[in-house]
């Protein structure tokens, strides 16, 4: 701690800060562009200057920027010294010579860091007379917007894009006042951390295009805190509607999780719930083949009742990507013998493993924040940038905060960004990589090496077994592969913090159990290790510790006719095993209850189909891949702009439901009393109830707003449907309002923060007054809560060493291999993302194309058991010999492992017939008038 | 002189031979009458190399610094610095790496012309200082960053390292010393900004060439992150003379004229008899300088002066009788800079210099700092409209205002400090130059409006 002295009053701070970021942490404003919390300072524009004086004699001072002035105890510094103040308004001046002051038309019009930081300095007088310079404007792709005329240069795109992000192509160009950021010619930027760039940059240089498609100001969206459905990390979003659509996704800070950087992924793939051919009525089909007629909710309910009442036996399959409240109330409806996860079987396996895992390799889980603090890092079966981006930027900072240390060595602090990185140029904490394909880490690694999955597993065994002799061996390991386990084995031993993460993503036990024993030795050896294992799913995680029979169980026992009734919860089974054996289970079926947001293939198999809210109109809770329960809160009411939906979080159609099966009431319900019997149900999941606070939560009295208080249009936004204003919608479920009445301030403490705003303070910078400090937690604790922790015995090694991978001459191993863009079910659904996502290509090792004669882009037939693919083929020399990479998304998960026979297509494919579920595919019109 | 005087230009050094001698002109004593390139042979037969010999394994690289140190060479590409000081900072000894010596060739300083004569004739005693210099920082590799311009010094410069690694001046094990060391000759691309040191380390490195903060210091953390140290080429050029004669001898070159030692290349250009170059004592009268360039052109009367470049400040004639050393010339308000003085006659239209000058800081500014990038080109519209006669009531002000805004401490280099010293020196001494340009009030809508539709 140091004593610094700021305009006479005294205070403590933490003497690594610089003043800037001290100041700041007291809740002292001082304006600011080119510092970020998360990426240091640089100096560059000049907009932080205070006067400091040497002691408590000087009067005359020195302006310095409080960037980069070091916090050091009896630093005496003026904020509201007048040459500070005219030389901060001076720079807004000349930051403003050459913008274009087209505010009305700006996107970033009422969340733009400049306007706020223009004000903050007062000024408002235009001097400079002379015309200003232009720039044209790129092409960046389907997300990102840009107007390089706003620019102010603060470099801070750049620093982001390329210093934290790893992106190469996102430049500046030109020199003095013609500085250019973008890409050497137009096209799509590469990174897939690219939409952090709209809230990086503190102007509209690069905005959400996806948002600009249907532009509302930050000011008249409503939000609500919500948790992202893209993947397992959990990261927090701020979603913003308006007249019913999700307008746009924007970060919400959470010190552990993913604080302030998403992926793009998660900010521009909620296009799903605008889609215009979402079910928003109950749709009812009495045979297969009928077109649907919708029905009002309580015949639905009556249809719903009536087919289970007359069932034998209903199956529930519910689902990960749904709440722990939907399926349990799903579990509740068919009983416990009865209730299917809506998981496959060998991802379940996966899923358990990493569950006992969490449990009993006597290794914590590091929450992705801590990842970064880690100082050796081995990867196992992962492209983390793929499979959990966020987590994979995590794992970038881990390798990149070596030069941290090193800084630290010659006195340089670790704010002193540009110095930090001069000195450590390429110098990394190790990081290792075994996956069967090129990674997006590979560029920060020590080292990858590309293997098939078994061969994966077997590094791994022979790494726990280098650091802890008692830890199974690998018989006739290649001796080559065995240096290199050594080689690992001895940079995690020489680490303070090693991590081992791994997960489920190329579908293999053999893989998990290896990092499992890695993570064991590594206890055994050194206090600080960590274990990170990565689920495929929102809700992987909790639906594992839920529990419940495996996907394939619950379609056996309709096709069996061991049951003649299944109610299926927010899950495309189409997505997860062939048509044939899901064809066959719901064909059999005597009644198919659906409920989704999505028309999926299996929604159009439903006899009643049950229109369920998205994250966006229903409150759930996830946990997420660390095992911290996460509750996403409603955005929106779905009847106020469109009255005649009858969208329902799907706990509550299914607790209607199971009344009427009982043939009682239908009470009233509430979120809380749901996730309170949850808790009571599971014991694993006992603390869900604490993961964040009841409805009946106040701030003095107050709910909470989900609206800012500057939201206008109230009384005009429905007078094309009533000239009267309904009262706002009530929210029985959260103690927030759909309202712009309630508490909306960040003085007093809260963890749920719908959107982040403070006097003054419109832009994202915001949440810089809603943490305990700078870069720290929100100042009433971060929200959720961690369910996962290792608990204490002697837990033994795995021993089941797997055989080395044999590529086979007739056939080739399937590897599906996540993708980002594309691999993920809901997102995927969005038009953006389908815009983003890259052609698919089937991967072969250069050697076996050769050997095939196939050249780069050559139409192939893949077959597999699971399913036919007609792609062409993308050689990679160094990609594994015998193994096929198929992108995510195109075969069933289960197909991982599958051996496979190729044959070259003659004629050219039919573009259609890439997509095996050509229904899932059906293209629903983004956005609404 | 400069008998064979062809009509290519060459930088003209206007002293003869005869007065010349090695113990009072150690930077130019060598060079030939015909102002060819003095080759390794040439240079050898006039005790070339004599100082490495010398010091290299019998001295050890912290005499030398102290020998530099108490020389107190003074930093000749304007900063004024003191070589041995910077020496003495780069980081050495156990867990730290070898690092780089960088020259600063990249002589852009308007109106400045001295490390062309010595790089263009007399690479070799470039290259024996740097040699004496990487020796005492240990560095493991030399770089001479040259302005891409000088394509004839870069010729020289290529000769001459050929020559000496030839002849085992540079490579392994360097005059049977055990110390190894090499030079790369890189050219420049052509930025002001890199002469700037830490700017040209950017620039060294492939970057763009932006300044970096100090601390850390290059000598901390400079090329690629090692202990780096750039040194301007007249200030390397001394050191073999440093270390042959003493740094007392040294320190007695400059007799009575001033505190500091050794002698300066200094040179005149603009409307004088003879712009030229010229080796003198250091605290040399301005008078003295321009009496050798033979004065004023004819019917031409001297207006005012820049000492030492264009980013150093306007004197007055009254300021000729100062001795041109760092501090005398620091505390008129200007700087010595290079050394090279430009004259300004009482036709010349100060408002119209400086709109020149300050259009090239503008547009050689590196663009990272607001002040630099976006206060400059201001500063230069204002010029070119008080220039043409159309200024506004409120631009002197404004200007002043700019002047004091881009000044030291305020932006993240010395590069605009350097641009707002002559317009703040000529609003001093020659307001009422820019007062003729203010044509009109202050109005409110910009000069140039563009149409509507027309961007």
């Amino acid at each position: 701690m140091a004593t610094i002295h700021v305009d006479g009053q005294a205070y403590e701070v933490d003497g690594a800060d610089n003043l800037l970021q001290a100041c700041l942490s007291l809740g002292l404003d001082i304006p600011y562009f080119c510092w970020h919390p998360a990426m240091g300072s640089v100096g560059a524009c000049r907009q932080c200057a205070v006067k400091q004086y040497k002691d408590e004699d000087d009067t005359k001072g020195m302006l310095v920027m409080s960037c980069m002035a070091p916090a050091k105890d009896d630093t005496r510094i003026s904020i509201d010294d007048d040459e500070a103040r005219e030389f901060r308004e001076s720079v807004i001046e000349w930051l403003m010579i050459n913008h274009p002051h087209d505010c009305p038309v700006c996107e970033e019009g009422g969340h733009c860091h400049l306007q706020d930081m223009t004000v903050m300095t007062g000024h408002d007088r235009r001097r400079y007379r002379f015309r200003k310079r232009t720039h044209r404007n790129q092409y960046l792709g389907p997300f990102i917007g840009h107007e390089m005329n706003r620019c102010i240069t603060c470099y801070r795109c750049v620093r982001f894009y390329r210093d934290y992000a790893g992106g190469e192509d996102l430049g500046a160009f030109g020199a003095n006042d013609n500085i250019y950021f973008g890409r050497h010619q137009d096209g799509v930027l590469e990174n897939e951390f690219s939409g952090n760039l709209t809230e990086v940059c503190p102007t509209g240089v690069f905005t959400d295009r996806t948002h600009s498609e249907q532009y509302t100001r930050k000011w008249d969206l409503q939000f609500a805190p919500s948790v992202c459905h893209q993947c397992a990390v959990g990261c927090n979003t701020s979603p913003g509607e308006r007249y019913g659509d999700i307008r746009r996704i924007e970060n919400r800070y959470h010190g552990e999780v993913n604080r302030y950087f998403l992926c793009d992924r998660g900010r521009f793939g909620y296009g799903y719930v605008n889609r215009v051919d979402r079910p928003r009525l109950p749709e009812w089909r009495s045979e297969r083949d009928e077109a649907p007629m919708t029905l009002e909710v309580d015949a639905a309910l009556d249809r719903g009742t009536d087919l289970l009442r007359t069932a034998r036996r209903v199956i529930g399959i519910g689902s990960p990507r749904a709440s722990l409240e939907s399926n349990h109330q799903l579990r509740e409806l068919v009983g416990e013998a009865n209730f299917s996860t809506g998981i496959v079987a060998a991802e379940q396996a996966c899923l358990e493993r990493m569950l006992r895992l969490n449990r009993e390799s006597g290794v914590t889980t590091p929450t992705p924040r801590d990842i970064e603090r880690h100082d050796a890092v081995l990867v196992l079966g992962e492209d983390l940038i793929q499979s959990a981006a966020r987590l994979g930027l995590a794992v970038r900072q881990a390798a990149l905060a070596r030069r941290e240390g090193l800084a630290a060595e010659r006195d340089i602090p670790a704010w002193n960004a540009e110095a930090v990185k001069t000195l450590g140029q390429d110098r990394y904490h190790p990081v290792f990589i075994a996956y069967p394909t090129r990674t997006g880490l590979d560029d920060v690694s020590a080292a990858s090496w590309r293997l098939a999955a078994d061969d994966i597993a077997r590094l791994g065994f022979a790494v726990a077994h280098a650091i802890d002799a008692t830890a199974p061996g690998v018989a006739d390991l290649d001796p080559a592969l065995n240096d290199e386990a050594e080689r690992i084995a001895k940079a995690l031993m020489a680490a303070e913090r090693p991590l081992v993460v791994s997960g489920g993503s190329l579908g293999s036990e053999a893989i998990i159990e290896a990092a499992g024993n890695i993570a064991q030795a590594l206890s055994r050896r050194t206090q600080q290790a960590g274990l990170t294992l990565v689920r495929r799913e929102a809700n992987s995680t909790g639906l594992s510790m839920l529990g419940g029979h495996s996907l394939e169980w619950a379609l056996q026992a309709l096709a069996e006719r061991h049951a003649d009734a299944v109610v299926i919860l927010e899950n495309d089974l189409y997505q997860r095993l062939p048509d044939a054996q899901v064809d066959q289970a719901l064909t059999t079926a005597e009644s198919v209850i659906v409920l989704d947001h999505q028309r999926t293939a299996t929604w159009s198999h439903a006899h009643l189909g049950l229109p369920a809210a998205s994250f966006a109109e229903g409150d759930g809770t996830l946990v997420n891949l660390e095992g911290r329960a996460q509750r996403f809160y409603q955005v929106f009411d779905p009847r106020y702009i469109r009255p005649e939906t009858r969208i329902h979080e799907s706990w509550r159609w299914l607790h209607a439901i199971e009344a009427g099966v009982e043939r009682r009431e239908v009470s009233d319900i509430t979120f809380d009393d749901v996730t309170r019997v949850c808790s009571e149900r599971h014991p694993a999941l006992a603390g869900i109830v604490e993961a964040a606070p009841g409805a009946d939560y106040r701030v003095h009295g107050l709910k909470l707003a989900r609206e800012p208080q500057r939201y206008s249009g109230r009384t005009a936004m429905r007078a094309h449907l009533d000239v009267n204003e309904p009262r706002p919608a009530r929210d029985p479920d959260s103690p927030f309002t759909f309202s712009m009445e309630g508490y909306n301030g960040f003085f007093q403490p809260r963890q749920e923060v719908a959107f982040a705003w403070a006097p003054g303070w419109n832009s994202p910078q915001a949440w810089n007054k809603f943490t305990d400090e700078i870069g720290g937690h929100l100042s009433a604790g971060d929200p959720g809560v961690r369910l996962l922790a290792p608990q204490p015995g002697d837990h033994d090694y795995a021993h089941e060493v797997p055989v080395g991978f044999t590529p086979r001459d007739d056939a080739l191993q399937v590897a599906v291999l996540p993708r980002l863009f594309g691999g993920e079910e809901t997102s995927s659904r969005a038009a953006p993302i389908e815009a983003r996502a890259v052609a698919a290509a089937l991967t072969l090792a250069a050697g076996d194309a050769e050997r095939l004669a196939l050249k780069e882009g050559s139409h192939v037939q893949l077959m597999t058991a699971l399913g036919e693919l007609s792609l062409p083929v993308h050689l990679e020399a160094a990609f594994v010999p015998g193994l096929v990479g198929v992108p995510a998304g195109l075969l069933p998960f289960s197909a991982n492992g599958e051996w496979a026979a190729l044959s070259v297509v003659t004629h050219g494919p039919d573009p259609e017939a890439v997509d095996l579920h050509s229904q899932a595919s059906a293209r629903g019109e983004e956005g609404r008038p | 002189m400069a008998s064979n005087a062809s009509l290519r230009y060459r930088c003209q050094l206007w002293q003869t031979a005869r007065e010349r001698q090695p113990e009072t002109h150690p930077l130019t004593w060598r060079l030939r009458e015909d102002n060819t390139r003095i080759d390794l042979d040439d240079y050898l037969a006039k005790d070339g190399y004599a100082a490495v010999r010398e010091t290299l394994g019998q001295q050890s690289p912290q005499d030398v610094i102290e020998t530099m140190k108490t020389a107190n060479v003074r930093g000749r590409g304007g900063g004024g610095f003191s070589a041995g000081m910077k020496w003495s900072l780069t980081m050495q000894g156990e867990g730290i790496p070898r690092g780089y010596l960088v020259c600063n060739a990249d002589e852009m300083e308007p109106g400045t012309f001295k490390d062309r004569l010595l790089l263009e004739q007399q690479p070799h005693l470039l290259i024996e200082g740097m040699i004496l210099g990487a020796y005492a920082n240990n560095s493991a590799y030399g770089y001479i960053f040259l302005r891409g311009e000088y394509v004839e010094a870069a010729r020289s410069i290529d000769k001459a390292l050929a020559e000496a690694r030839e002849a085992g001046w540079l490579g392994t094990d360097i005059a049977g010393s055990g110390f190894d060391f090499d030079i790369a000759l890189h050219t420049g691309a052509g930025r002001y900004i890199c002469g700037e040191e830490t700017a040209l380390i950017s620039s060294l490195e492939g970057g763009r060439a932006n300044p970096r903060t100090k601390p850390p210091f290059p000598g901390q953390s400079g090329a690629w992150g090692k202990p780096t140290v750039v040194n301007n080429v007249e200030t390397l050029c001394n050191v073999p003379g440093v270390m042959r004669h003493g740094a007392d001898w040294y320190q007695g070159l400059s007799g009575e004229r001033s505190d500091d030692g050794g002698t300066k290349l200094y040179g005149v250009s603009g409307q004088v008899e003879r712009a030229g170059l010229w080796e003198l004592p250091i605290g040399t009268p301005g008078q003295e300088i321009l009496e050798r360039a033979g004065g004023m052109r004819a019917g031409k009367s001297l207006k005012a002066w820049l000492p030492g470049g264009g980013s150093t400040g306007f004197l007055l004639p009254e300021h000729l009788e100062l001795p041109l050393d760092f501090d005398t010339i620091g505390k008129q308000g200007s700087r010595l800079g290079t050394g090279l003085l430009t004259v300004v006659t009482e036709e010349q239209s100060i408002v119209s210099l400086l709109r020149n000058l300050e259009s090239f800081f503008a547009r050689e500014s590196c663009g990272w700092c607001t002040p630099c990038r976006d206060g400059l080109p201001w500063t230069v519209k204002i010029l070119e409209s008080l220039e043409r006669g159309e200024g506004e009531v409120g631009d002197l002000e404004l200007l002043q205002e700019l002047a004091g805004d881009l000044g030291p401490g305020k932006t993240f280099c010395a590069h605009a400090p350097g641009a707002s010293m002559p317009l703040s020196s000529a609003l001093k001494h020659f307001r009422d130059e820019f007062e003729r340009g203010v044509s009109h009030p202050s109005r409110a809508a910009h000069e140039d409006p563009i149409p509507v539709g027309n961007v």
